[in-house]
């Protein structure tokens, strides 16, 4: 075991499971995920919010498997390699707020820093200008923590404290299956589906749910995380993160020209729109929320199902975030910004520097 | 200056900050850190290496660690 252990702490491990992800996201879209979105922890928990009725956007609505991999992948892993360490207690309102900050930002550039890797790798011109914003909001975030931002301590806690998220994504996925698609039908049961637009493109049940568990083991195995990627290269001048996100556009890029899913532009990228400033300002936004909050929403999946019931109130907040981001006209579509998009970043910016400057700890 | 850094329950990066602050201000020596995730254990000593400073030993109790580093 501790073989495994050294692999995947040293950059032949990161390396590797950032070519795993960038490899099978592109393929995931090749067999129906929407384009340029083979895996988005953003708009997979906005499709989520969408298919349990916490907003009504008809055309985003499925519950995504990927998502609900993740965690149980994680979870596993946690639990086979004496990971799982059930923990919670740090400052859970203020994760929840973040998460909530996180998505409405992501959801004006239009995915998390996933999606925006998996946009450069398809083709995308203007996930260039979330690039900018996400290490922009990731800078930030370096600023606070060198003035001494700290949200305080977790707590070691119960074991079904951590269990909490993982069994709410068991429940998820028992009601995926208690209630399956019906074809052309906008519900099934008590769940949403799309029948148009992204959330009527997916992958099949068993394959993103296979593809979602193993990125959750890798990635448990491995901290994967695309904020702390770009966060350790600014703070520590350290790329061992680096290097795994790096992989990530690299093979997705790869694969997408061996598919033939490369298409370089700005115009008409799929749910994708040409704002420059809201893409850059809506992933700064989310880019400083993840900062403060510890992790990329992937790694928040990850370290939920690890054990962190902090990090469960983030994706919680996330999924809260989403509802807002739908039901309020926050979220952007292919025709640009939302009509209270720019509300919503300048807001959330707000929010976050509110978070960032009041809560400074002296360290003991 | 104490050479026992306390980073349990906090999120990343803090282990690792306190760490290297800590060992700007030593110089050399020896430290303990106490962490409570094997990620911020990985995360110490991999900083920690950077430095040049070695792990000595890694004790684990219960759900805690205690890394030893040291540099001559």
């Amino acid at each position: 075991m501790s073989g495994i252990q050294k692999f995947f702490a040293s950059r032949a491990g990161i390396i590797s499971v950032g070519a795993f992800i960038g490899v099978f996201a592109a393929l995931l879209q090749k067999w129906g995920n929407p384009g340029n979105m083979g895996i988005c922890v953003a708009c997979f928990e906005r499709d989520i919010a969408g298919a349990i009725g916490l907003h009504r956007a008809a055309v985003v609505q499925y519950l995504r498997p990927e998502i609900l991999g993740f965690v149980l992948g994680a979870l596993l892993s946690a639990l086979a390699f004496r990971e799982f360490r059930p923990r919670a207690g740090s400052a859970p309102i203020v994760r929840f707020v973040l998460g909530m900050a996180a998505m409405i930002g992501a959801l004006v550039f239009l995915g998390c820093p996933w999606r925006m890797l998996l946009r450069l790798a398809g083709g995308d011109g203007n996930a260039i200008f979330g690039l900018g914003g996400l290490v922009g909001g990731i800078w930030l975030g370096t600023l606070f923590f060198k003035g001494g931002y700290n949200l305080g301590r977790s707590q070691t806690t119960y074991a079904s404290v951590g269990l909490i998220l993982p069994l709410i994504i068991l429940g998820l996925l028992a009601l995926r299956l208690i209630f399956p698609q019906i074809p052309d039908q906008p519900q099934s049961g008590i769940l949403f589906y799309s029948v148009k637009g992204p959330g009527a493109q997916h992958a099949a049940l068993a394959v993103s749910l296979v593809v979602g568990l193993a990125v959750g083991i890798l990635a448990q195995r491995s901290r994967f995380c695309t904020m702390g990627a770009i966060r350790d290269l600014i703070l520590f001048r350290q790329g061992h993160l680096f290097s795994g996100m790096l992989a990530l556009l690299v093979f997705a890029f790869l694969t997408n020209l061996v598919v033939g899913q490369f298409k370089p532009g700005f115009a008409g990228q799929p749910v994708a729109h040409t704002q420059e400033v809201w893409n850059f300002m809506g992933m700064l936004v989310a880019g400083l929320a993840f900062a403060l909050a510890g992790g990329c929403p992937g790694r928040q999946l990850f370290m939920a199902g690890e054990g962190d019931g902090d990090a469960g109130v983030f994706v919680l907040g996330m999924i809260a975030g989403a509802a807002v981001s739908h039901n309020f006209g926050l979220a952007s579509s292919p025709k640009g910004v939302g009509p209270h998009g720019i509300a919503g970043v300048i807001i959330c910016l707000a929010v976050l520097l509110f978070i960032g400057f009041t809560m400074r700890q002296k360290s003991a | 200056m104490s050479n026992l850094v306390d980073a349990r329950g906090l999120s990343c990066p803090q282990p690792v900050l306190l760490t290297l602050d800590r060992i700007k201000s030593l110089g050399q020596g020896e430290l303990t850190v106490l962490v409570d995730t094997d990620t911020s254990k990985e995360n110490v000593i991999r900083a920690a290496g950077s430095q040049g400073w070695q792990v000595k030993s890694v004790d684990a109790a219960g759900m805690e660690y205690k890394l030893i580093l040291e540099k001559a």
